[in-house]
C-alpha cells in the first residue's frame, strides 16, 4: 500500500469539514466551494474558540503586569511561541519572534539585516517567482543602498534554474531570498539545496515560508535556513499574526526593526538599551488574542499531521489535474515536477476576471489576477490567471463542481 | 435624446426580463458586443483605468456640447459593464453627467461590482467619466 492510500484511510473529511463552520454555509444560493486557500484559509471552531475566550476571560495586556490576568495572558501567549518552536523544529523559542506576518516579517528582515549588511554596490538575490512581499521590501533597501537586485531565473514550467542560480552567487551577495513554495505556480523548490549552495559562500538566506508551512513538514534546523518566515491565517489562523524564524546569533547581531514599549531594557532621553531576544524585535502590544488562537490553530494541524494533511493534498491535487486536463482550451500556467496543491491555468482566451465572476455565481471561490506576482506574470506574457488552491477539508467532489462550472464558463463566453 | 433617467429606466426593464444570474450575464456578455470600442489611437496608457484584474481603457470628446464616450477592455463582463454606462452616459451634457447619481446598477442586481475588491469595477470607470465631464465642461468654457 502507498503511503497515499494509507492516509486516505486516515483522514476523515467529512468530520473534519464539520470543524470548520464556514464551509457549511451557502454562497450566491450555492453550497460554498472554497478554493482560495492560497489566499487566506478558513479557521476552524477551536481557533474561533480560542479568540472568543481570550477576549471573554483572559484578555490584560502581557509582559508588564503583576496581576493574575496580565499572567495568565503571558503564559498563554509565551506558550504559543514554544509551539511555534516545536512546530518548525528550531533550537529555542527566542528564536522566534511574532510579527504581523510574512510581508511584516520579510520587511523586519530587509530593514534590520538589510540596514546592518547591505552597502552600494552589493547585491540581494532573490527568485523570477517571488510575491511582492519578497520583492518590494529588498528594492525599497537596494534603492535606499544604491545595492543591486538580482533575480534568479525560472524556465518554462516555473522551476528556478539552479545552474543560473548558482552561478549568481558571487562575493557582491549579502542575502539570497526565496520562496519556499510559488503562490502563483505551485512550485515547490528545493530549499535545502538553495541554502546549501549559499552557504558554502557564507550568504545568509531568508525563506519565504507563506505558501508552504502548512503544506509541508518544515524543519529549520534540517534546511539549516538563517531566516524563515510565515503567516498564521494561511495555517487555520487568525489575520494579523506572523512569524520570522531566524538564527539566535543573527537575530542578536542586528539592530531592533521598531522602537516602543517591550523591546526596551532600559530608556533614558540620552539613550535606550535592548530587551532580550525576542522582544527586541517586538514594540508595542502584540496582537495577543491572535498569537493565542495561533496556538489552538498549530494544536489542530499537529491533530491530524502535518504529513496526512500533505499526503491528502497531494492525492487530491493530482485528481484535481487529471480532471482540469480534461476541460477544452485549458492551458496551465506552472509545470513544476515539485509542486503543492496550488494550480494556476487559463481557459483559450477568455479573461481570468470574466471566468471568475461567473465561478462565483455558482459558490466557488477562486483567485483570478496577477497573485501579487507581477514579475512572473510578465515572464509567462500573461496578466493573470485563475487559481485554484486547496486544502485538506476540500474533497474531489469538490473538484468535480469547479470543472462543471468551468465547462459552463466555457459555455458563456465562446 | 432621452435623459439619464430614461435610459436607466430602459435598462432596468430590459434586465427585468431576466429572473436569474445566468440571464442577466448572459446580457451583459451580449452588450459588451455592442460597446462603441475606442479608436485604436487613443488606447493608451493614458486612457487607462488602472485596476488588479481586468484593462479598461475609455476615452471621451465633445460633440456640440454633448460629451460621446467610447471604451474597451480586455475582459468581456467588464466591457458589457462599460458598455451599459456609455450608454447612459453618452451623448449627455457635461453638466447632467457630473451631477448624475445613477440609480440602474442596484436595480438590476450588479451591486457587487460597486464593491471596493472589484477595483476594476463600475465606481472607478463612473468616476473616471466624470472627471472627463468636468475637464470637457472647463473647455467648453
Amino acid at each position: 500500500m502507498t503511503a497515499v492510500a494509507q492516509h486516505k484511510n486516515v483522514l476523515d473529511i467529512e468530520k473534519i469539514r464539520k470543524d470548520f463552520p464556514i464551509l457549511s454555509r451557502k454562497v450566491n444560493g450555492k453550497p460554498l466551494v472554497y478554493f482560495d486557500n492560497g489566499a487566506s484559509s478558513q479557521k476552524p471552531q477551536s481557533v474561533i474558540d480560542a479568540t472568543n475566550k481570550y477576549y471573554s476571560y483572559e484578555n490584560a495586556n502581557i509582559h508588564r503586569g503583576v496581576h493574575t490576568l496580565s499572567q495568565e495572558a503571558t503564559s498563554a501567549y509565551e506558550v504559543v511561541r514554544e509551539k511555534v518552536r516545536a512546530f518548525i523544529n528550531a533550537d529555542k523559542s527566542h528564536e522566534i519572534i511574532f510579527t504581523k506576518g510574512t510581508t511584516d516579517s520579510i520587511n523586519l528582515v530587509a530593514f534590520s539585516f538589510g540596514r546592518t549588511h547591505i552597502n552600494e554596490g552589493d547585491e540581494v538575490l532573490i527568485s523570477a517567482m517571488e510575491h511582492h512581499s519578497n520583492i518590494v521590501p529588498w528594492q525599497m533597501l537596494c534603492v535606499e543602498k544604491k545595492a543591486k537586485l538580482k533575480v534568479i531565473p525560472i524556465n518554462d514550467d516555473g522551476e528556478l534554474m539552479m545552474d543560473e542560480y548558482k552561478k549568481l552567487l558571487s562575493k557582491k551577495t549579502k542575502i539570497v531570498a526565496v520562496t519556499h513554495i510559488s503562490n502563483s505556480l505551485g512550485t515547490v523548490n528545493p530549499v535545502k539545496e538553495i541554502i546549501a549552495a549559499a552557504h558554502e559562500k557564507g550568504i545568509p538566506v531568508l525563506i519565504d515560508g507563506a505558501q508552504a508551512i502548512h503544506h509541508t513538514t518544515v524543519d529549520v534546523k534540517d534546511l539549516d535556513c538563517d531566516f524563515y518566515s510565515f503567516s498564521a491565517h494561511k495555517m487555520y489562523g487568525p489575520t494579523g499574526v506572523g512569524v520570522l524564524y531566524g538564527k539566535e546569533e543573527l537575530l542578536n547581531s542586528i539592530p531592533p526593526y521598531q522602537g516602543g514599549g517591550d523591546m526596551i531594557k532600559t530608556v533614558t532621553f540620552e539613550k535606550t538599551t535592548y530587551n532580550e531576544l525576542p522582544h527586541k524585535f517586538e514594540a508595542g502590544t502584540p496582537n495577543i488574542a491572535g498569537g493565542i488562537a495561533f496556538g489552538a490553530a498549530i494544536d489542530y494541524i499537529n491533530s491530524i499531521g502535518i504529513e496526512t494533511i500533505a499526503a491528502y493534498e497531494h492525492e487530491l491535487t493530482e485528481y484535481a489535474l487529471q480532471q482540469l486536463n480534461t476541460v477544452p482550451g485549458i492551458k496551465f500556467i506552472g509545470k513544476a515536477k515539485e509542486r503543492a496543491s496550488v494550480i494556476s491555468f487559463l481557459l483559450d482566451n477568455i479573461h481570468p476576471y470574466d471566468a471568475g465572476v461567473i465561478l462565483d455565481k455558482m459558490g466557488i471561490a477562486v483567485r483570478t489576477g496577477h497573485h501579487c506576482t507581477q514579475p512572473l506574470m510578465d515572464r509567462f506574457k500573461i496578466s493573470g490567471t485563475v487559481r485554484a488552491s486547496f486544502s485538506f477539508y476540500n474533497t474531489k467532489e469538490e473538484v468535480d463542481v469547479l470543472v462543471k462550472g468551468l465547462h459552463k464558463v466555457i459555455d458563456m463566453f465562446k | 435624446m432621452a435623459t439619464i433617467k430614461e435610459i436607466e429606466e430602459g435598462i432596468i426593464e430590459e434586465f427585468g426580463y431576466y429572473d436569474d444570474w445566468m440571464g442577466k450575464y448572459e446580457f451583459i456578455i451580449e452588450l459588451g458586443k455592442s460597446l462603441p470600442l475606442i479608436d485604436e489611437k487613443y488606447k493608451i496608457d493614458e486612457n487607462l483605468i488602472r485596476g488588479c484584474q481586468s484593462r479598461v481603457w475609455l476615452y471621451a470628446q465633445l460633440e456640440g456640447d454633448k460629451i460621446v464616450f467610447t471604451a474597451d477592455s480586455d475582459a468581456i463582463i467588464t466591457k458589457g459593464i462599460i458598455g451599459l454606462l456609455i450608454r447612459v452616459l453618452s451623448h449627455q451634457t457635461p453638466d447632467d453627467i457630473i451631477n448624475t447619481n445613477l440609480s440602474f446598477i442596484d436595480r438590476i442586481g450588479l451591486k457587487e461590482h460597486l464593491s471596493p475588491t472589484r477595483s476594476n469595477g463600475l465606481v472607478s470607470m463612473i468616476k473616471q467619466m466624470k472627471l472627463y465631464a468636468l475637464a470637457l465642461k472647463t473647455k467648453m468654457l
